[in-house]
């Protein structure tokens, strides 16, 4: 029997089924056009298999995906044009890598006869998506295209997730080819789970037995690897406190006894005072980003340290540890696990609760239960906390609204936040809501944004009406670009030097793309308006006046050690 | 840390592109790459590169790492010169009046073991092959003769001093799994 002839497009919509997309962000033009063409097919009728989001710029396309990515644990996936459209994505496309959230980005080229003439649109795509990519490649045949995008799905979800970008020329796009359905689920180049060496889990075993005072790390890593039920066993068996950092927040329900609170320059006081006094710290899938360690020489100097990666490049990469253990930790958890002994650490675990106070006293409850002035940021994050009663997903902004939200909010399931750690891509919170939208059409998905960052956005407003993404938007108004105003009052004598910024009359914004909108001013009005926001179906935006000078506290200064962090600012 | 001259053996897949890959990350942690030979290795498909930059051993440790963790680089690993066999070649473009004027010209380019290529009226071509000091030692001489029109060194080409390819154990692993 002869095999069957089709396109290059044709032979992506197969080949993007055969990996199980159902959703894709994207944005058309010339040099996708045929790719669209053949997706129109495939999005009605009889052979419908994917929904395509259309969003309002590539950027959001590739947010989108990374929201749906997280949330839904698939990979997220675009469509765009050459040229600009691709370039638009590549934010989208650092932040996922630096995030290790698996999406695939599809992109038109020019034609292969094309290509190195400065053609309409033509931009080396592979070039500049290569350092900021797990895998950039070029689909110059048809024949080709079944195994590149085979290729490209294993790598982005396999090992340390990333993004790939593959960059489909318009010759590859029209010419036919015969249909060679293929399943890539080996490189050999690529070995992306890392054998597990016996003689480390001992050896970690051994520390963590012997330990006094036993403090765990814990990162995104424990959610891609699917491992949040061996974390709590692992925890629970050796009675280990444990801090999560800002991408792991889901990793831990909240009010799990052993949750001590966030790692990092805005996280929680006993946290970051406490790596200083640990004697053995366990780092399992985080990656000692300079937000977390503060001033690296001074890092948990007097402790031994565990370090549970699946990336080989990130061990001794920022902090030399004492035992690696390479692998998945959905494995390498359980494996130590099994060798420890049942403890109880009351004693380490008590002497958390003098920091706690103290940051009980000085900033949680003013920033959660304030009586008078202005509305705050934490009050905010607080009631929508209580009302969504930690089953909802955060998605944030960039800026004070992302730490504070990240502080407050509560997570009761794993795959609960989405926020841009390694990037801090303002801009990121709404097109990546809409995407956890769709990644997790059954929950609640709450979007909290600044000023500034929804104004980096608001084309999305489009795509929420069209779609009627069901996104609650929590604008928190400080009329400033906070953040940026935060440290130009901490190093630079207040001179706001372009951060006081315009808001445009919000209201009639939504009005314009008939999404429901309220505005909190008292603080009276709030815990009615959030019930009310939550309650009602579909998209809501609900704009938060908050005090116009916030700070974020506790903070740990650029270039101080984790233990200089301070629980008030003084300028 | 101490720095040393290190050398890189790396293997990859015959794939565009890689090369760029490869010294991005030396450019990325600002270190200057001294000689880089790229060519087909003993096994099909598979390209080795010799590199060589002075580094202290923690950041090159660092730079390799981040060189294996692309995608189709196979392996990648450093070594310092105790445990490599390392050839360079040379080819130099000397003046031949000078050569038949000075016969001190043709006793050193014997003495270093050098080979003459081709001698015309006007210019003769030598090439040595040999560890990077004595071709150093044989352009320091001529240059002091006066004589060199031209002058090229290929980057450092090294075998380890194992028994096979570094990457052979890994490849043969790979097979296995395939036939699981
Ligand atoms: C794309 C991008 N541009 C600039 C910045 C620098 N930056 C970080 S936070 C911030 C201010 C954010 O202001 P806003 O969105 O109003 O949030 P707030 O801090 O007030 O909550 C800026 C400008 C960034 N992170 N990303």
């Amino acid at each position: 029997m002869s095999k069957e002839v089709i396109t290059g497009s044709e032979a992506l919509m197969r080949s993007l089924h055969n990996e199980g997309v159902k959703t894709i962000f994207g944005y058309p033009g010339g040099a996708i056009m045929p790719v669209f063409d053949a997706l129109y097919g495939y999005t009605r009728g009889e052979k419908k298999m994917f929904d395509h989001i259309l969003v309002r710029h590539e950027q959001a396309a590739a947010h989108a995906a990374e929201g749906y990515a997280r949330v839904s644990g698939d990979v997220g996936v675009c469509l765009v044009t050459s040229g600009p459209g691709a370039t638009n994505t590549l934010t989208g496309v650092a932040d996922a890598m630096m995030d290790s959230t698996p999406i695939v980005v599809i992109a038109g080229q020019v034609g292969v006869g094309a290509l190195g003439t400065d053609a309409f649109q033509e931009v080396d795509l592979v070039g500049v998506a290569q350092p900021i990519t797990k895998w950039a490649y070029q689909i110059r045949r048809p024949e080709d295209v079944a195994w590149a995008v085979s290729r490209a799905f294993y790598i982005a979800r396999s090992g340390r997730p990333g993004p790939v970008v593959l960059d489909f020329p318009k010759n590859a796009q029209n010419h036919t080819c015969e249909w060679n359905p293929i399943k890539v689920d080996n490189v050999r180049s690529y070995n992306p789970y890392p054998k597990i060496d016996s003689c480390a889990i001992e050896e970690a075993a051994k520390l963590i037995n012997g330990a006094k005072k036993p403090f765990a790390l814990v990162g995104q890593g424990v959610e891609l690897g699917c491992a949040q039920n061996e974390l709590v066993e692992f925890l629970e068996k050796a009675d280990i406190p444990a801090g999560r950092t800002l991408l792991g927040l889901s990793a831990l329900p909240s009010d799990h006894p052993l949750n001590i609170g966030m790692l990092g320059m805005h996280g929680s006081y006993a946290a970051n005072m406490k790596t200083q006094e640990c004697d053995v710290l366990i780092a399992i899938g985080m990656r000692f980003s300079d937000r977390v360690t503060g001033l690296p020489s001074t890092y948990g100097q007097q402790a031994k340290i565990i370090h549970l990666d699946i990336d080989a490049s990130e061990i001794n990469k920022n902090i030399k540890a004492d035992v690696a253990v390479l692998g998945n930790c959905k494995q390498t958890i359980p494996a130590i696990t099994s060798l420890l002994n049942e403890n109880n650490h009351r004693e380490w675990h008590d002497s958390f609760k003098k920091y706690d106070d103290m940051e009980i006293e000085k900033v949680i409850e003013p920033d959660i239960h304030p009586t008078e002035g202005p509305l705050l940021m934490g009050e905010v994050t607080n009631v929508v906390a209580e009302v969504t009663k930690g089953e909802a997903v955060l998605v944030n902004d960039v800026g004070q609204n992302q730490m504070i939200s990240s502080r407050y909010f509560k997570f009761k399931n794993k795959r609960s936040i989405v926020t841009s750690g390694g990037f801090g891509t303002m801009g990121f919170g709404l097109p990546a809501a809409i995407g956890a939208s769709f990644g997790a059409p059954e929950r609640t998905i709450c979007c909290f944004c600044g000023d500034g960052g929804l104004q980096m956005s608001i084309q999305e407003f489009g795509t929420i009406m069209e779609q009627q993404a069901p996104v609650k938007i929590i604008l928190l108004n400080n009329n400033f670009l906070g953040n940026v105003r935060q440290w130009q009052d901490l190093m630079f004598n207040g001179r706001y030097s372009f951060t006081h910024m315009m808001n445009p009359h919000y209201q009639e914004i939504s009005k314009a793309y008939n999404i429901p909108y309220d505005l909190v001013v008292d603080r009276n009005d709030l815990r009615s308006k959030v019930e009310k926001m939550i309650s009602t179906k579909g998209p809501y935006f609900l704009e938060c006046a908050i005090k116009e000078n916030e700070d974020i506290v506790p903070m740990t200064l650029p270039g101080k050690s984790v233990d200089g962090m301070l629980l008030e600012l003084d300028y | 840390m101490e720095k040393k001259l290190y050398t890189l053996l790396v293997y990859s897949e015959n794939i565009a592109g890689i090369l760029n890959q490869i010294t991005a990350v030396f450019t990325r942690r600002q270190v200057n790459i001294e000689s880089l030979n790229v060519s087909a290795s003993s096994i099909l498909n598979v390209h080795k590169y010799t590199i060589t930059a002075w580094s202290d051993e923690e950041q090159i440790n660092k730079i390799t790492k981040a060189i294996e963790k692309k995608i189709d680089v196979v392996k990648a690993d450093y070594y310092t010169d105790e445990q490599l066999f390392i050839h360079e070649v040379a080819l130099f473009k000397i003046s031949t009046p000078v050569l038949l004027d000075n016969p001190e010209v043709s006793r050193t380019i014997r003495r270093h073991d050098a080979r003459m290529m081709e001698v015309n009226h006007t210019y003769s071509t030598v090439l040595l092959a040999g560890l990077t000091e004595d071709i150093a030692d044989l352009f320091n001489k001529l240059n002091n003769f006066k004589c060199i029109l031209q002058y090229t060194r290929c980057g450092r080409i090294a075998v380890t001093r194992s028994f096979d390819e570094p990457i052979s154990d890994f490849l043969h692993e790979q097979d296995s799994k395939d036939n699981d």
